[in-house]
């Protein structure tokens, strides 16, 4: 038993630990608000209207003059308060639905959502022998080598929750929205799957910490601009790593039921779709699983084509002011891993930005338009870009 | 009638595959965000009032039907004679009155009749103006406040003095009770 406890490394279950809670609830749940916050003010600005611009904390209930806006930004704490609403609304479960699968169905649409990040690497390490720490921490909750795959394995389980909340509802509107989305879900996860081989096929590498390293050094996959990147190679495979991300993140957008693939759940059509007999804090936890999933998939899309944490020219700007700007292992300081996880906030930050930008923009498409241009259009695009790559690879192998 | 055939724009093939419209119309939602939000920034937000801080109340147009009051007139009688037509007519029977004499030594004494309470529930009223287009007195007028708020039921019930202070007094009316006429 003594035996067992000594094999335990008590600081890396400790920092395994603050990592998952740290990444998951303090970092991707605020970034949840954070992104309906951005979701209704920038809509609101290409509408030419203002937003939420008055929510601060609320001062004045404790005598004070003003209520405080951080910043002197109005509304950031809108999505608190909506929080506050959600969880005072009345939860009301229509006596038709099957009870079980209703109040499943909630959960099982953020907890695949949640779990995914588990790969994501929000940072590259982080040197804390201030704490006694000996070895760097790497800041990933769990340096798989198979990354992608277990994203791909779990978020394809969010499909459960929206066929389930569409089934047990027992109405029509969630019905056809769960079907919908399951037949689009499963339409597009394969275009998915295939949009990142070429990717995989190029690094030669699934391990997500890896790749990043890679590209923080040589150049970012779609960016190639230092480092190795400047080879004829990397921007020979820049044709198919373009195409790879267009494809990525055009299925991106169908898998987490954004505009212009929000068929599941369309408002015109389906009142709301597979949520709509849903109320109060379920109501919310669908909310969440879809911009959780959302956070997600910007993340990985950041990671694999984006650089993930990685500053730009971080080599380049170490050689050009003798600062250390890239991520060296073993030797980063404690001052740059924050600084790279801050740099992975704000790229997954504009990504999220360019989702929103695109759901204000487009119409939505129609179903039968959806399915054919997910099976005709973007599953041989990306089988043929396999191809390309691979063809490309005989002539320009990367390592 | 003529027929009038309209012929579908032909697109080109970057039109047909989304690939230039998609540009074209982040273009436009992009400079959309990017003028509302600098005049957003520079505080002065063209197409959006502020409400409570600005208001229109000086553009409100002469028609305008705010909450119901009574006035007075020139002479501060009250114009009312409580002929209960108002609290007959109001569609969702907002209005309770409760009629009094005037005493025979009052110099208003042959008018006979004015409100003892005049209650209007602002809750229940539809700013519909029937009050005051069917008063015969001229003594009750949609005013232009609009704002009527209140932290409970009963405060949201406007008696005969606040209406009276609401509606004030009015001149230039028909005096149809004035001796001097």
């Amino acid at each position: 038993m003594a035996a067992i406890f000594a094999n335990i490394d008590l600081a890396f279950l400790i920092t395994a630990l603050v990592k998952i809670v740290g990444f998951t609830f303090m970092m991707i749940l605020p970034l949840v608000t954070v992104c309906v916050y951005l979701e209704r003010r920038f809509s609101a600005v290409i509408q030419d209207r203002v937003g939420p611009n008055r929510v601060g904390i609320p001062l004045t209930l404790f005598g004070f003059k003003k209520d405080l806006q951080i910043l002197g930004i109005g509304g950031l704490f809108q999505a608190a308060a909506d929080g506050v609403k959600f969880i005072l609304k009345e939860d009301f479960t229509p006596r038709s639905v099957n009870t079980f699968y209703y109040w499943l169905a909630p959960c099982l649409t953020v907890v695949p959502a949640l779990l995914t990040c588990a790969v994501l690497p929000f940072g590259s390490e982080l040197d804390l022998s201030l704490f006694g720490v000996v070895q760097p921490v790497k800041a990933v909750i769990a340096d798989l080598s198979v990354g992608p795959l277990y994203t791909f394995a779990i978020a394809s389980l969010g499909v459960y929750g929206i066929v389930l909340a569409g089934w047990s509802s027992n109405s029509k509107y969630p019905f056809l929205g769960g079907v919908r989305s399951s037949a689009q879900m499963i339409s597009y996860e394969i275009s998915l799957g295939l949009s990142i081989i070429p990717v995989f096929m190029v690094f030669g590498e699934m391990n997500l910490s890896k790749i990043t390293s890679f590209q923080d050094l040589n150049g970012w996959l779609i960016l190639p601009l230092w480092g190795e990147g400047l080879s004829v190679g990397r921007w020979v495979l820049w044709i198919p790593m373009m195409f790879s991300f267009i494809i990525f993140t055009v299925a991106m957008f169908a898998e987490t039921n954004r505009l212009p693939f929000d068929l599941a759940e369309c408002e015109t059509e389906l009142v709301g779709g597979y949520h709509t007999e849903y109320s109060s804090m379920k109501f919310a936890l669908f909310f969440m699983g879809e911009y959780a999933a959302m956070i997600i998939g910007s993340g990985m899309a950041v990671t694999l084509f984006l650089g993930g944490w990685s500053i730009p020219f971080g080599p380049v700007l170490t050689s050009l002011t003798g600062f250390q700007f890239h991520h060296v292992a073993g030797s980063t300081p404690l001052l740059l891993g924050l600084v790279h996880i801050g740099v992975f906030l704000a790229k997954v930050l504009c990504f999220i930005m360019f989702f929103i930008l695109i759901r204000w923009s487009l119409p939505r498409f129609r179903f039968d338009q959806l399915m054919k241009f997910g099976w005709l259009f973007m599953f041989e695009a990306a089988l043929l870009n396999v191809l390309l790559t691979a063809v490309l690879m005989i002539w320009f192998p990367l390592k | 009638m003529a027929i009038i055939t309209v012929q579908r724009p032909k697109l080109a093939w970057h039109e047909k595959a989304f690939i230039s419209t998609l540009f074209k119309g982040l273009k436009i939602t992009l400079s959309h965000a990017l003028r509302t939000f600098l005049q957003i920034a520079g505080k002065k937000p063209k197409v959006t009032m502020e409400y409570p801080e600005q208001k229109w109340d000086d553009q409100l147009p002469d028609y305008y039907r705010g909450a119901p009051a009574l006035v007075t007139d020139e002479h501060e009688r009250e114009r009312c004679v409580s002929c209960q037509l108002c609290e007959f007519i109001c569609p969702p029977k907002a209005i309770t009155i409760t009629p009094g004499e005037i005493p025979s030594d009052d110099p208003w004494a042959k008018v006979e009749k004015r409100p003892k309470e005049f209650e209007i529930d602002m809750i229940r009223c539809i700013y519909c103006g029937m009050c005051e287009e069917v008063c015969p007195e001229q003594a009750i007028f949609l005013r232009k406040d609009y704002a009527i708020t209140g932290l409970s039921r009963k405060e949201m019930v406007h008696d005969k003095k606040r209406l009276y202070e609401i509606g004030g007094q009015r001149v230039g009316l028909v005096n149809k009770w004035n001796e001097l006429k």
